[in-house]
């Protein structure tokens, strides 16, 4: 298991380092700095062996966060650990910083008291947490709320706590999905895939038993065969979608994964999604597809090299959505060689820089409608060197954000019930919205 | 509130001030202080001083107070373990507080402070945590009894802690359930025999309740616990997995992967024709690539595994190609991982958009990624032969491209395609002879040779091509060298007339100015062999070439059976068993895929890695090869006709070993064997020795062997030696084959090697060491390898082992890991040493002392075994020839019994008595010991 855990800012400095097992030494701490942190070559793997020590690490911003161990520990884990232990310091206090780290060292120790113990991952989930531990003593419990307060940690619904009361009962869903694409210069499809994500903010009473439908095939064709009047019933609480593209039934879903409050075992026996939600935001949800998507935009890229010294670009980009919606947020990157010397850009639509210190030309657009086309042509002028290797053409990279599913996933109905309590299904208010933002969204040129 | 400040202070005198704010009456300030003390332990400051000021602050009602001088005591009570005793009292007290989340605080804390003093203060408190009323103070209760384990393992077996932990298996709550799991397991993992976790349906199916309830990590400490467990029988098994297939569907890998590690495992024994086995292929597949959108370390170590899956079963992935598609921005160590995966699955049926993807990554900027790209275009051609013409087409794109080391990398990989096809792509030799000039590494400069020597007739330039490479000939490394002297010859065997004269200055620098025997030796053969006879050298040189195999780089198969088994940790990143970077015994445990039922195989095939964690019953009671076992099974086989086959291929690496030495090294055994080691010859006179069954302990076997020489006749003196064995097949070591015996001579423990260079290039620097062992051996001098070993060249060494090196214990105890080292890497493996190699000269005990300490050794050090159908007539001689001293005899009621000595060269006496009975080929062997080293296994 594992057996200590360093932070380090980025000058190699320890922040915080907690030991949780005897065969890690003090000397740990430097064996990582001298051979991570400061390495002369960048490490090239996120596993690292040092005189039969492992060490783990995953860095955000310029923090590193480094898991020790001399054990052959689950390493999935151990990655999931340290990712896990990012959420729960940011849900502390905001972002990953020395300074905020600095500032908070005394929760973060207490945190890896709770979180860790003996090396192995116990109850990390923040709202279970932030009962408990809160930086302002605990004192004033009384005895019937720290037994509440254990059984939560320990118990079978460690994400959410009793007696939660709302006026207004109402939740929000966001279809989040971030579509990726590599093209050939050609306009072939060389991988295209979908990976979503449902998020659940909600606001309810008590503690109400969910359930999520959506227009997902394996469910569709079962319950066509099996006759419609489930089908009306969930019909009535439909929460509708904007759709994109085209009117599909339904959609053919390659993956799925759920937050740990999805009862597993009946959606692999009925394939129905059903669970008592976390208060408040929780990712209920991730999926994947890869049949049928709706590809928002299409990039046709044209190089030409003029003789040694200088290159013609023109790309034109098309929206392949309804001419109803509107796309935002819209940036293409194309790059440039290194030994650019000057660009000009002429672009119908939006507004395009050349960006040296990025090597790229960025064209920007606010908004584009759906059946739509823009151009941009540059002429990149190159000084020449005596540089054999040939310019390896990076890929044009496009970043948008749309306002559907490009999977085609639509929300059929989320039913909320709370037996103990007075309130049904009806008087929920539900807010369903779809955003579809580009993944690695990449055309070879 | 900011709490940086407390970095910052570093004046001097600091301490002094410390310490009067510890004491100071205010509370804020004393936190403040605590505070202080915590910041400057963390930056690596010794505030060790401020102990007893510390402590002193424990006895508060201010919770955070509390746990920063907890914090603070866990770092420092082992320094202090005097002042440590200062806490108990606190700690106890805390253990009652009505507050649960004081008392779990408490006995948390405690279990990690590692002073004996105090952990016989924990029992009490522990026992009563371990039944609260409370599952937040049972759950770290239950992790508490691992950590005491670790501190002092006999307390917790004496205070019967590991009966609780058993029952909270049965707890109420998931949370207790698998944190008692996760401790279990641990402590399982220290004894490997105790059947601690003793896995049964019942208690798997409580497991199983369990996962469907508690935390994500709860899961995967359940999950990664029945994977060692193994099923009675198909329907098990199934119902099993089909509990273990909904957490695919987990949004945290860890939990995905250990549940794909019980699907691998179990799977193996459902029958394949089940329709449930199809469908569970198909399962697999889904959650795997979905691993491949999660966060570039997790992709990482999912890219690791599933590389070990796709070799273990290629269906499961192999319609899943555009997933690894390497990504622009990707990190390095993700598209490597990537493309090793593309490769493996590439066919027929996608190859050519393989091959569209690895053009465009041989553009790329990071060169060792490029690289590998070119190479990989290479074994797509080997692979799939319908692709071989694109792959050199695009090879040839990429030469033209004249980026040096695209160039180079190219030119090593057509020379394997050329091999694999020859006479087909032999037109593109002009374009690779136009790049000879930039060529810079060796292993392009010999790859280009070998070309020009292997077409000399087709290049009308051939003769000057190669002459230009000779001008330099000594700066030259010894793989350029050697190919160059062949390519040479290879010429002059096709073009005698205009190449006379070329090949005699090779033949001379490679003979007479060359101080490399390798090619020394390789230069007097070639000369030889054309004096003497062109046609032989003809028929020599120029002999056809054996195909070189499809894949490259696979896992050697029980290797790959017990990665499988570790799915998800570290020993599957590395592709290492755990013994290659684990210390001490823990986790060592070689564990392996389960049998098919009804195949009966299982059982049949010598069990060397032994069932994980002790927990699967076994069904027959497995027998270790020994030395004797081997020699048996060789001896029987060769006693049969030479048409017969060998043992069917099993699962077992020692079988492996067998086979090898069957095939290959079948000359030496017999032909070196019979006249260097009288132990052979005995070994032929007399019936293989069948070990009885219960003799599970190798130095039993060992032992066994002794006694199987005396079956010989008239035997000269000496030692047994038994038969070399590989220790570490060249799969594994990068084409470096050891094997080996070990040998006492003289009074000195031998390792004998034979170390064989089954790769393409030449080792150099050789180095060996040993892990720490039962009996402290260890290299008394260095590995004499002074000569490069050249490919196909075999050495054999003699190491001289001392007795005075750091001793550990080992399982088995006669087990020995060593690591060699050579120019490409450092190998790991580990084999084990006849124990009679230590018996040293002097143990022959006076007959009166022996008597005495016959006596005096307790019953629990005895120990009695049978020996079968050993013609033991002039034993005595035999044995004392291995040191093992016959001290008197006598008879009593027609049976002969000998008493025996053995001293061990750590200093250990064994006494024995051998009972023979008169008619009855069967002997009794009582074995005492003289110290109580019962711990070590000696004699099971």
């Amino acid at each position: 298991m594992i057996g200590g855990l360093f932070i380090y800012n980025h000058k190699g400095e320890v922040l915080i380092s907690r030991v949780y097992r005897d065969d890690i030494g003090r000397n740990a701490v430097d064996a990582f700095r001298v051979n991570v942190i400061h390495a002369r070559q960048q490490v090239r793997s996120p596993v690292t062996n040092i005189a039969r020590t492992s060490f783990f690490h995953v860095k955000r911003s310029n923090i590193w966060l480094a898991a020790v161990t001399k054990q052959n520990v689950n390493a999935a884990m151990v990655f999931e650990f340290l990712y896990k232990m990012c959420d729960v310091m940011t849900a502390y206090f905001g972002k990953i910083s020395e300074e905020n780290i600095k500032n908070n060292f005394v929760l973060i120790y207490e945190l890896l008291d709770e979180i860790l113990d003996f090396g192995y991952p116990q109850n990390s989930e923040t709202g279970a947490l932030k009962t408990f531990i809160t930086q302002t003593g605990i004192k004033s419990q009384s005895k019937e709320e720290q037994s509440q307060i254990t059984s939560q940690v320990t118990g079978q619904i460690g994400w959410r706590r009793e007696g939660i009361k709302y006026r207004r009962n109402e939740l929000f869903l966001d279809v989040l999905e971030s579509v990726n694409l590599l093209m050939s210069p050609q306009g072939q499809v060389l991988s295209a895939h979908v990976s979503g994500r449902v998020v659940m903010k909600s606001y309810l009473s008590g503690m109400p038993e969910c359930k999520f439908g959506m227009n997902d095939k394996i469910v569709i064709d079962k319950q066509g065969k099996g006759g419609a009047s489930e089908e009306a019933a969930a019909g009535k609480s439909d929460l509708g979608g904007s759709g994109g593209g085209g009117g599909k039934q339904s959609i053919a879903i390659d993956d799925c994964t759920f937050h740990q409050c999805v009862r597993l075992s009946k959606f692999d026996a009925e394939r129905s999604i059903s669970f008592i939600p976390p208060d408040g935001e929780c990712e209920l949800m991730r999926y994947r597809t890869t049949k049928d998507i709706i590809l928002p935009f299409r990039v046709i890229p044209l190089v030409r090299e003029v003789g040694r010294t200088k290159l013609e670009v023109k790309v034109v980009i098309k929206s392949n959505f309804k001419p109803s919606l509107l796309a935002q947020k819209i940036e293409v990157r194309i790059p440039t060689p290194l030994n650019t010397s000057g660009v000009q850009v002429i672009c119908m639509k939006g507004k395009a820089k050349y960006k040296a210190s990025e090597n790229a030309i960025v064209w920007k657009i606010k908004r584009m409608a759906g059946m739509k086309e823009s151009q941009i042509s540059a002429e990149i002028e190159l000084l020449p060197t005596n540089d054999k290797k040939k310019w390896a053409r990076p890929p044009i990279s496009m970043n948008f954000e749309v306002p559907f599913a490009p999977s085609g996933l639509k929300v059929r109905y989320l039913k909320v019930f709370e037996p103990k309590l007075n309130y049904s299904d009806h008087d929920v208010i539900k807010w369903v919205r779809y955003i579809g933002r580009s993944g690695i969204y990449e055309t070879r040129c | 509130m900011t709490d940086s400040k407390y970095f910052t202070t570093t004046k001097k005198g600091e301490i002094f001030e410390l310490k009067a704010e510890l004491n100071s009456d205010k509370k804020e300030k004393k936190k403040e202080a605590v505070k202080k003390v915590i910041a400057s332990m963390t930056v690596g400051k010794d505030v060790s001083a401020l102990f007893p000021d510390v402590v002193n602050c424990m006895q508060t009602d201010n919770l955070e107070l509390k746990k920063l001088v907890y914090l603070y005591l866990m770092n420092y009570a082992k320094s202090q373990p005097d002042m440590a005793i200062m806490a108990v009292n606190t700690f106890v007290k805390d253990c009652e507080d009505p507050n649960p989340l004081i008392r779990a605080l408490a006995v948390r804390t405690m279990g990690c402070i590692r002073v004996d003093k105090i952990t016989e203060y924990l029992c009490e408190p522990l026992r009563k945590c371990l039944k609260d009323e409370d599952p937040y103070v049972r759950k770290t209760a239950a992790v508490c009894v691992a950590k005491l384990h670790d501190i002092n393992a006999q307390l917790v077996e004496d205070q019967g802690f590991l009966d609780t932990l058993k029952d909270l298996i049965s707890d109420s709550n998931p949370m207790v359930v698998a944190n008692a799991v996760a401790a279990l397991s641990e402590i399982a993992e220290s004894h490997p025999n105790s059947n601690l976790l003793d896995l049964n349906p019942q208690s798997i199916n409580k497991l199983l309740t369990a996962l469907n309830e508690c935390t994500e990590w709860g899961q995967i400490f359940i999950l990664d616990c029945l994977a060692n467990y193994t099923p009675r029988d198909d329907r098990e098994s199934q119902s099993i997995c089909e509990r273990v297939t909904p957490r695919l569907s987990h949004a945290n890998s860890a939990v995905v992967l250990s549940a794909v590690k019980v699907l691998m495992k179990f799977m193996e024994m459902l029958p394949k024709d089940l329709d449930y086995y199809g469908t569970l292929l198909k399962k697999l597949a889904p959650p795997l690539v979905t691993l491949l959108s999660a966060e570039p370390e997790l992709q990482y170590v999912a890219l690791r595994n599933i590389n070990l899956i796709v070799q273990k079963r290629p269906e499961i992935l192999k319609h899943e190609m555009k997933v690894f598609f390497v990504k622009y921005n990707d990190p390095i160590y993700v598209k490597l991982e990537k493309l090793d995966i593309m490769i493996r699955l590439a066919s027929q049926a996608n190859i050519a958009q393989v091959l569209a993807e690895l053009k465009e990554y041989a553009t790329e900027v990071d060169v060792d990624f490029v690289r590998k790209a070119v190479r990989a275009i290479g074994r797509c051609a080997i692979k799939v032969e319908q692709s071989a013409e694109r792959c050199v087409s695009t090879l040839l794109d990429l030469i033209q491209t004249k980026v040096n080391y695209v160039v180079q990398e190219a030119i090593v990989v057509i020379k394997d395609i050329f091999r694999k096809y020859p006479n087909k792509y032999e037109s593109v030799i002009a374009t690779l002879c136009e790049n000879l000039d930039s060529l810079d590494e060796p292993e392009a400069r010999a790859a280009m040779i070998w070309i020009v020597g292997e077409y000399a007739e087709r290049i009308d330039n051939a003769d000057e091509l190669l002459e230009s490479f000779l001008e330099g000939f000594h700066d030259e490394s010894t793989q350029v060298q050697l190919q160059l002297l062949t390519a040479i010859v290879k010429l002059f065997l096709k073009k005698p007339t205009e190449t006379q004269e070329l090949v005699q200055q090779v033949l001379s620098l490679a003979t007479q100015d060359s101080d490399n025997p390798d090619l020394r030796d390789r230069g007097y053969i070639y000369w030889r062999l054309l004096s003497t006879d062109p046609v032989a050298a003809k028929e020599v040189v120029l002999a056809e070439k054996p195909l070189i195999s499809e894949e490259t780089d696979l896992i050697e198969p029980t290797l790959l059976e017990e990665l499988i088994c570790h799915i998800g940790t570290l020993a599957s990143v590395y592709h290492k068993p755990p013994s290659a970077f684990v210390e001490g015994s823990r986790g060592v445990m070689h564990k392996r895929l389960p049998a098919r039922t009804g195949s009966g195989e299982g059982t049949e095939c010598p069990d060397v890695g032994n069932a994980a964690g002790g927990s699967a019953p076994e069904a027959a009671p497995s027998i270790i090869p020994s030395q004797g076992d081997l020699l048996g099974d060789l001896l029987n086989l060769d006693l049969a006709p030479p048409t017969t086959t060998g043992p069917t291929p099993s699962t077992s690496g020692m079988q492996m070993g067998g086979m090898d030495l069957l095939g290959g090294g079948l000359e030496s055994l017999l032909g070196g064997d019979i006249g260097g080691s009288p132990a052979m010859g005995a070994g032929f006179g007399a019936a293989p020795a069948v070990m009885p069954a219960s003799l599970n302990a190798p130095v039993g076997g060992g032992l066994g062997d002794l006694f199987d020489l005396g079956g010989g006749v008239g035997m000269p003196m000496g030692a047994y030696i038994p038969p070399k064995t590989v220790w570490l097949p060249a799969m594994k070591a990068k084409g470096l084959e050891i094997s080996g015996t070990f040998a006492r001579r003289a009074g000195v423990i031998q390792m004998e090697l034979v170390l064989t260079n089954k790769a393409m290039s030449v080792m150099t620097d050789f180095a060996i060491q040993f892990n720490r062992n039962s009996f402290g051996l260890a290299p008394a001098g260095p590995l004499q390898v002074l000569t490069p070993l050249g490919p196909n060249q075999t050495i054999e060494v003699s190491l001289p082992l001392s007795t005075v090196g750091p001793v550990m214990k080992m399982d088995p105890l006669n087990n020995l890991q060593v690591a060699v080292k050579n120019n490409i890497d450092v190998f790991y493996f580990s084999c084990q040493y006849p124990i009679s190699m230590l018996f040293v000269e002097d143990g022959k005990m006076e007959r009166q002392v022996f008597l005495a300490t016959w006596k005096d050794i307790p019953n629990d050090n005895e120990s009695q075994f049978q020996i079968q159908d050993c013609h033991l007539n002039s034993a005595s001689n035999k044995l004392q020839g291995s040191n093992i001293f016959t001290i008197a005899k006598r008879t009593v009621e027609g049976q002969d019994m000998l008493y025996m000595s053995i001293k061990l060269s750590n200093g250990i006496w064994v006494l024995a008595e051998l009972k023979v009975q008169a008619g009855n080929p069967n002997y009794t062997v009582i074995l005492n010991e003289s110290k109580y080293i019962s711990s070590l296994r000696f004699f099971q």
